[in-house]
């Protein structure tokens, strides 16, 4: 092994640090920087390869080109009814009102999308939008979303550390004052000192072993804030996608847009019925997805599904030009991983772990979490969607609020000054990262990060009971009290092995919290379904907030603001159509 | 269960110069990926092995290697058509860092001085484009940055030249095919891109995982363009002369 000192780092000095290089991360950093401030953005993964270059279906704003009575008053009631009044309904406000913006923004700074045939901005129908409101490029608008941002990012003077692991976020008399990071190209450790810091980070789907999920999403934001002592809030909801891949199994989990269904796919049993019908009359195949997962679900429970485990969609009625011109991507997954040509044949989904609705409680006015200088927006924060995100509300999430958070970090820097972190400081973190390495009969970490996800699988996915989430609980627990044990051979750099160790210590986070969470909510409400409580329930019309006081865990019952009367007025217009 | 042998290439810079190929016994099941076996081989025989994934779906372009000798993504890679002994080294034409990963940030410089794209002034918004014009790009849109047209590339591998390599043709075509962009690029092409070494042998498009056309839609149509940009019969004359010489 080569021999590493403790006290060799690089520091480095910023306005502001965006940890996260997605959509939200690389949002925030062309705004940080065009009102200002110094910007450096870490990144787990190579620069545009974060988990947006996933994203499918669309984009949601109303610009009302195909269906013109669409307006922000209806894209703003379509998310907080189907967030089942747990969201916060200013930030669906302003994720409504400065979408259209956002998106000619965005072709402003180079991105296509699909047109009209008099040239504007085409958009397809989507699960519970009211109108046609997606905005998309094929099955590919997360790529061309990346790739724009990406691009803007590069032409800017903005210094991008991507392949960076950041293990702690610093604090200083109250704030967050930045982070150390290792960088995994070449195993150097940096301190970096900032006025304040973004996290960008993503989710944490592959807390479950069955998810469409990158390798980046283990909740490595939510324990960041968490540890720093922020709070979060709605950790119990989790967004099961309706329609992944079941077959073959090296590919189960992988998305199957909602672009399908949009464009007309179908579902079918085994029995070739279109059981949407039973649980769906109206919406059908393009109901909300926690309704659609649920069906997917029961139908395949009853003894209703395909032999690998799934149900049936179907697209190859609308005809082979049809799904190449509209579908590509689905076309070329399924006959490149499963030798299926969904042009001629079905294909065989079932629910994924897909979305954290859950995460970083922020102001819905300048996305700060209770954590003075600490910033977070995307899927890391939490509050829009509520207890369900609607398909393509999460990429115009990723536009709105990356622009407004990057704006007022800018801002909180004019007034911050820095302040320096100690020396011991570094060192301690450093040698903590370092204790991983080369301990005698270490225990590995892929080891319990596996245990871990098959517990969360079996006991608290779509369907989730008391007994269930108790056992969870427990075993978690157990896997949590052998963290100490864990340890990898080799060095700092490019070593998987050491970060899944920092990886096992944020989806223990994440998943502890999901538990007592999911323990707590005794209802069904959107995502979250207890099957011991099958029933919504007024008194928990709340928010479940989870915060650090010295080494114990606190929870509590945030009450909801209230909707003022205007808005009561706009939401009960899509309430009434609804029922 | 059926097992095949994973021959993985091991270094790591930091510690030594040393390059060696070690051997795994994988068990396979079904629809199994290459990109799968080696997380076999990293959660339970060596976690230090180093690989560089994302998606796992082909959409991020992340986990470029050579399987066999052909550069591939291995997420792409079906362990059942590869044979029962499986090669995987990493990509050539780049630095190691360590094991299958390599130095890809010189893409990132390219991208840096690549001219950005520049609306034409005084459009009426919202903008209007075609739908035509829309899928002559994506073509070029559709690409992931895997990075293995510039691994397979000669002129990349074998020579010393400022080409900046089939990615960034197809970039620079992207932004070239988009209606409404402003920016002439055959300078930047002509000079700084080194557009002229490519001699167009197509290997690029060959392993293209995205099956972009990127020889006979972007690298020829600009090339085409320096030469309707340098236009200048003497100069024609001249490189005239000189074929028939040779």
């Amino acid at each position: 092994m080569s021999e590493q000192s403790i006290s060799d780092f690089t520091r480095i000095e910023t306005d502001v640090l965006i940890i996260g290089a997605g959509g939200a991360g690389l949002r925030a950093a062309i705004e940080a920087s065009d009102n200002g401030a110094k910007v450096v953005v870490l990144s787990k993964s190579l620069l545009g390869k974060a988990h947006t270059v996933m994203a499918e279906g669309g984009v949601a704003a109303s610009l009302g080109n195909v269906d013109s009575k669409d307006n922000w008053g209806i894209h703003f009631a379509d998310t907080v009814v189907e967030g089942v009044h747990l969201g916060d309904w200013r930030l669906a406000e302003i994720n409504a009102k400065e979408a259209p913006d956002r998106i000619y923004e965005l072709e402003k700074y180079g991105a296509m999308f699909d047109r009209t045939p008099d040239g504007r901005i085409l958009q397809r129908a989507f699960g519970a939008h009211t109108y046609r409101r997606l905005c998309h490029v094929g099955d590919k608008t997360g790529l061309e979303m990346i790739r724009t941002l990406e691009d803007q990012v590069l032409h800017r003077d903005i210094k991008v550390h991507d392949e960076t692991v950041v293990t702690k976020i610093f604090k200083k008399d109250g704030r967050a004052v930045g982070a150390l990071a290792f960088e995994m190209r070449t195993g150097k450790f940096m301190a970096i000192k900032s006025k304040a810091v973004i996290l960008a980070t993503g989710g944490g789907g592959r807390l479950f072993k069955v998810t469409s999920n990158s390798w980046e999403s283990t909740g490595d934001g939510f324990a960041l804030a968490f540890d720093a002592g922020a709070t979060l809030m709605d950790m119990e909801m989790v967004q099961f996608h309706p329609t992944g891949m079941v077959y073959p199994p090296g590919v189960r989990g992988m998305l199957v847009t909602e672009g399908v269904r949009g464009e007309g796919g179908i579902l079918l049993n085994s029995k070739g019925e279109r059981f949407m019908k039973t649980y769906s009359p109206n919406k059908m195949e393009l109901d909300a997805r926690d309704v659609v997962a649920r069906s997917i679900y029961n139908e395949i429970q009853e003894g209703r599904g395909t032999e690998h485990g799934g149900v049936y969609l179907q697209i190859h009625h609308k005809g082979a030009k049809f799904i190449l011109d509209k579908l590509p991507g689905m076309h070329s997954q399924f006959l490149e991983f499963a030798g299926v040509d969904i042009t001629k044949e079905n294909m065989e989904v079932a629910p994924t772990t897909h979305y954290y609705m859950g995460g970083i409680k922020i102001d819905p006015e300048d996305n700060q979490t209770t954590l003075p200088g600490l910033f977070a927006c995307g899927e890391a924060a939490t509050g829009l969607h509520g207890a369900n995100r609607l398909g393509g509300n999460s990429l115009i999430d990723l536009l709105v609020f990356g622009r407004r958070t990057g704006q007022s970090a800018a801002k909180y820097t004019k007034d911050a000054q820095p302040a320096d972190v100690s020396e011991n400081d570094i060192i301690e973190e450093i040698s903590r990262v370092t204790g991983f390495l080369n301990k005698p009969s270490a225990v590995n970490p892929y080891e319990l990060i596996n245990e871990l996800r098959d517990t969360m699988s079996k006991y608290a996915g779509i369907r989730r009971t008391e007994e269930n989430l108790t056992t969870a609980l427990d075993i978690l627990l157990k896997i949590k009290g052998r963290y100490s044990e864990i340890g990898v051979a080799g060095n700092v750099r490019f070593n998987p092995g050491l970060i899944a160790c920092f990886e096992l210590h944020s989806l223990l986070t994440t998943g502890e919290l999901l538990l007592r969470g999911a323990i707590q909510r005794k209802e069904s409400r959107g995502a979250h379904f207890r099957s011991d409580y099958p029933k919504m329930s007024e008194e928990f019309k709340r928010n479940i907030t989870w915060h650090m006081e010295g080494n114990e865990v606190k929870s509590s019952f945030s009450t909801m603001p209230e909707l003022p009367p205007e808005m009561v007025k706009i939401v009960g217009q899509v309430e009434g159509h609804t029922q | 269960m059926k097992e095949v042998t994973f021959i993985v290439y091991r270094k790591d810079p930091s510690v030594s110069e040393e390059e060696k190929f070690e051997e795994y016994k994988v068990p396979v099941e079904e629809g199994m990926v290459v990109l799968d076996g080696i997380h076999y081989i990293e959660n339970n025989i060596d976690p230090t092995l180093a690989v560089r994934w994302n998606c796992k779906a082909a959409r991020c372009g992340s986990c470029s290697a050579e399987v066999n000798g052909f550069p591939r993504l291995m997420c792409k890679t079906r362990v059942e058509d590869m044979g029962d002994r499986i090669k995987v080294s990493p990509m050539k034409a780049y630095p190691v860092v360590k094991d299958l990963v390599t130095d890809v940030s010189q893409n990132y410089d390219i991208e840096r001085r690549i001219p950005e794209f520049k609306p034409k002034e005084g459009l009426q918004e919202p903008w209007r484009v075609d739908e035509m014009d829309v899928k002559r790009s994506m073509e070029f849109r559709r690409c992931i940055e895997c990075f293995l047209c510039q691994n397979i590339c000669h002129v990349i591998r074998e020579h010393e030249s400022n080409y900046v390599g089939p990615r960034h043709m197809v970039k620079i075509a992207s932004l070239d095919m988009h209606p409404l962009d402003d920016v002439d690029r055959s300078e930047f092409l002509h000079d700084e891109g080194g557009a002229g070494y490519c001699n167009i042998t197509k290997c690029c498009q060959e392993v293209c995982p995205e099956h972009i056309h990127i020889t006979d839609n972007a690298i020829i149509p600009m090339k085409e363009r320096i030469v309707g940009s340098y236009y200048d019969p003497i100069e024609r004359a001249i490189k005239k002369i000189r074929r028939k010489k040779r």
